[in-house]
């Protein structure tokens, strides 16, 4: 009567506990790959960098039930046509400016991050750039001299001058601008954008 | 500058190396600790741990200076701003607790596999190696703090990571530091004897070392990348570092309680089976909204749910074995530390983490103080407590294995250390709960995340008060932190009463 029971058992456990990893970590290796190819650059998900050329909304799909990014007619950005290396370019110096600025630790972006100042992730639609033809010549001015084109909303926390070079604060707002129009599962929820009429 | 003003910067520098060895030798006199009680890995272990104490400070100082901030935005801007104190506060976290870790494992190295450490001298030599390059790292954080957008200011000055934001080469350097440290672990244990303990921290170990690589890549699509980094993130701190845990507990318990090692060990495989069953594809709560498939929402948030379980499992755990040894043990704040550690670790990591990891309700919550909350009293509750309770076991061997049981002299002291810090750290998480629900409700719900509505929540009177609480509580966590360092160093100090032997019962 003494003996232990087989669920109650060393070996028993030890045995559970190899095959539950083995077949979690099975599982996770399988959906990696399927997620990376389904959020590569230029898929439905995550579109190409040259989206940057585009016009970029986010609207409630009232099928869905949820807000997805609406890309549009062409809306270019400085006046400029990027090609699509040309688009990487501008969006990798601009995502790294935002890793070597250390934004993360006091921004969100697609809501990780620190909680010190707004999120990133449809900075390029927010209304707070008051209109469409202001918002690129607002937008490389603050990122350039932020103190001076503070946007404090009354709680008085500025961003500090991270000198940020014209080139940078360009790459930074092509990276912004291609984030925007990531599909992130309808976060964030009821967003009215720069284009939503009031 | 002429021979005689170089001789006169020598003897200035000689007078000072006399006084700061004059210092050390009065401060070593004083706190009368026998370095002769320990073991060779004991040694290794208790400079892991000294260390891991002082970047503990580290981290509490430069979170008050954050949370100061919080209040008067405009204290110490452009000279040490939030993002510099909020990276120098999480990361001074994650490392003291890496080396917390470290000296814990080296602790029991060698009563573990039965034999001496198989390379002590190379376990010195990445113990200064780490320590220095730890200490360059704060140092750029501090005084050069960013650079341009170039390759060169990921390699060399900071990546803009959070959590993992050392620099690129630091973190070449902390994989080789890792490697030797495994190397210590399996060698040792394969020249002694091997157990259960030794075989899930040798599995655990080649898991944690291998997944921080999959954090050291640039990478220009952004979903790409904060899918990798929750791969070192999540997988740490929800998987490997639990399991790590569950070792050195599991550990803890015969050595404090003297449980029976057969029933200890099959608890672990438990643990670990629940751990990684639930933490591993728990991984998709971070899934949800960075660009990743519609599935994530789906398995993220069963996975993750089920993610309290293992923790329920360790309190029955400890709280049972306490019970049945009737709580006899010659170390009483270690073990109310354990304690601490299982409901801290089952209410921090797991009644927190699961309030807001379906996705229904994260759709709101992400990204608010409501993860401020959960990360304060999940990352105290299992892992630095944990730690504290070893610094007891430790402190109670270098002195010779003194009574610390009931009827200790000062007992105050560790009792009102142990209390303000849980105190501290829980109302810290209380008052960022309530900034978090009413960013949840203000910013997100009503005002749909924009610029306008995080500074419209952020601007509200309950928002703003539960900033100065936080910070209220930040001190009194930080007093129950200069309470715990002085009954560390003179706890058990003229304590004539042996600990008695723990035997298996």
């Amino acid at each position: 009567m003494n003996e232990t029971p087989l669920w109650a058992s060393e070996s028993f456990w030890k045995k559970t506990a190899i095959w539950v990893t083995a077949g979690s970590f099975l599982i996770l290796v399988v959906l990696t790959m399927d997620s990376l190819s389904k959020t590569s650059a230029g898929s439905k998900r995550v579109p190409a960098y040259s989206v940057i050329n585009k016009k970029i909304d986010y609207q409630y799909d009232k099928e869905l039930h949820k807000f997805m990014p609406v890309i549009g007619e062409t809306e270019l950005l400085f006046g400029k046509e990027y090609s699509e290396e040309e688009a990487r370019q501008l969006v990798d110096l601009g995502k790294k400016t935002t890793q070597a600025k250390n934004c993360m630790n006091c921004h969100t972006l697609l809501g990780n991050g620190a909680y010190y100042a707004p999120d990133l992730t449809k900075a390029w639609l927010d209304k707070g750039w008051i209109s469409k033809e202001m918002r690129e010549d607002m937008m490389v001015k603050f990122l350039m001299d932020p103190e001076n084109n503070a946007r404090t909303y009354g709680s008085n926390r500025k961003m500090p001058n991270l000198k940020i070079t014209e080139q940078e604060a360009k790459g930074v707002i092509a990276f912004l601008k291609w984030m925007s129009s990531i599909d992130t599962n309808g976060f964030p929820y009821n967003f009215k954008t720069i284009n939503a009429e009031e | 500058m002429n021979t005689s003003g170089l001789n006169e910067a020598a003897q200035k520098a000689a007078a000072l190396c006399e006084k700061s060895r004059a210092c050390v030798n009065d401060f070593k006199a004083w706190v009368q600790l026998d370095s002769r009680n320990l073991s060779d890995g004991q040694q290794l272990a208790v400079k892991y741990f000294i260390v891991a104490v002082i970047l503990f400070f580290a981290q509490i100082l430069f979170g008050l200076l954050a949370a100061t901030q919080f209040i008067f935005p405009g204290f110490l801007y452009e000279i040490l701003d939030f993002s510099v104190n909020r990276m120098i506060h999480i990361n001074a976290m994650i490392v003291w607790m890496l080396y917390g870790f470290i000296g814990c494992v080296y602790w029991f190295l060698e009563e573990e596999s039965g034999t001496e450490i198989v390379g002590l001298k190379l376990g010195n030599i990445a113990f200064w190696v780490l320590t220095a390059a730890v200490t360059l790292v704060v140092l750029v954080y501090l005084l050069v703090q960013i650079g341009p957008g170039k390759d060169s200011s990921l390699w060399f000055i900071n990546e803009g990571r959070e959590y993992i934001e050392a620099p690129r080469w630091a973190d070449i350097g902390i994989v080789v530091v890792m490697l030797i440290f495994f190397y210590n672990v399996v060698a040792t244990f394969s020249k002694g004897k091997w157990s259960g303990i030794a075989g899930v921290l040798t599995l655990d170990l080649v898991a944690l070392a291998g997944l921080y690589t999959a954090g050291m890549f640039y990478m220009t699509n952004i979903t790409h990348e904060q899918y990798w980094w929750w791969w070192v993130i999540h997988l740490w701190v929800e998987a490997t570092w639990e399991v790590l845990v569950g070792v050195i507990m599991a550990w803890s318990l015969m050595k404090l309680l003297g449980v029976r090692r057969k029933i200890v060990q099959t608890w672990l495989y438990i643990e670990v089976a629940l751990m990684f069953g639930s933490g591993i594809l728990g991984l998709g709560h971070h899934y949800f909204w960075i660009g990743t498939p519609e599935y994530w929402l789906t398995i993220g948030g069963f996975f993750s749910a089920l993610e309290p379980i293992p923790l329920v499992a360790m309190v029955v755990h400890a709280v049972y074995d306490s019970g049945s040894h009737a709580l006899k043990s010659g170390n009483h704040p270690a073990l109310a530390w354990i304690i601490a550690q299982a409901f801290g670790n089952f209410f921090g990591a797991g009644v927190w983490g699961f309030m807001h990891t379906l996705p229904q309700i994260n759709l709101y919550t992400h990204g608010t103080q409501w993860s401020a909350s959960h990360g304060h009293l999940a990352f105290f509750g299992a892992y630095a407590t944990i730690n504290i309770a070893f610094f007891y076991l430790a402190i109670q061997h270098w002195r010779g294995d003194v009574w610390m049981g009931g009827g200790s002299q000062n007992a105050w002291r560790w009792k009102w250390a142990l209390g303000l810090l849980n105190g501290g750290v829980l109302g810290m998480t209380i008052a960022l709960l309530i900034a978090g629900y009413e960013q949840s409700f203000i910013e997100r719900a009503v005002e749909g995340s924009t610029w306008g509505g995080y500074f419209t929540a952020q601007n509200h009177p309950s928002f703003q008060s539960a900033m100065i609480w936080r910070l209220f509580f930040g001190g009194m966590t930080f007093a129950g932190f200069i309470l715990l360092v002085w009954d560390l160093l003179t706890i058990g100090k003229g304590e004539t009463r042996k600990a008695p032997e723990i035997i298996e019962s």
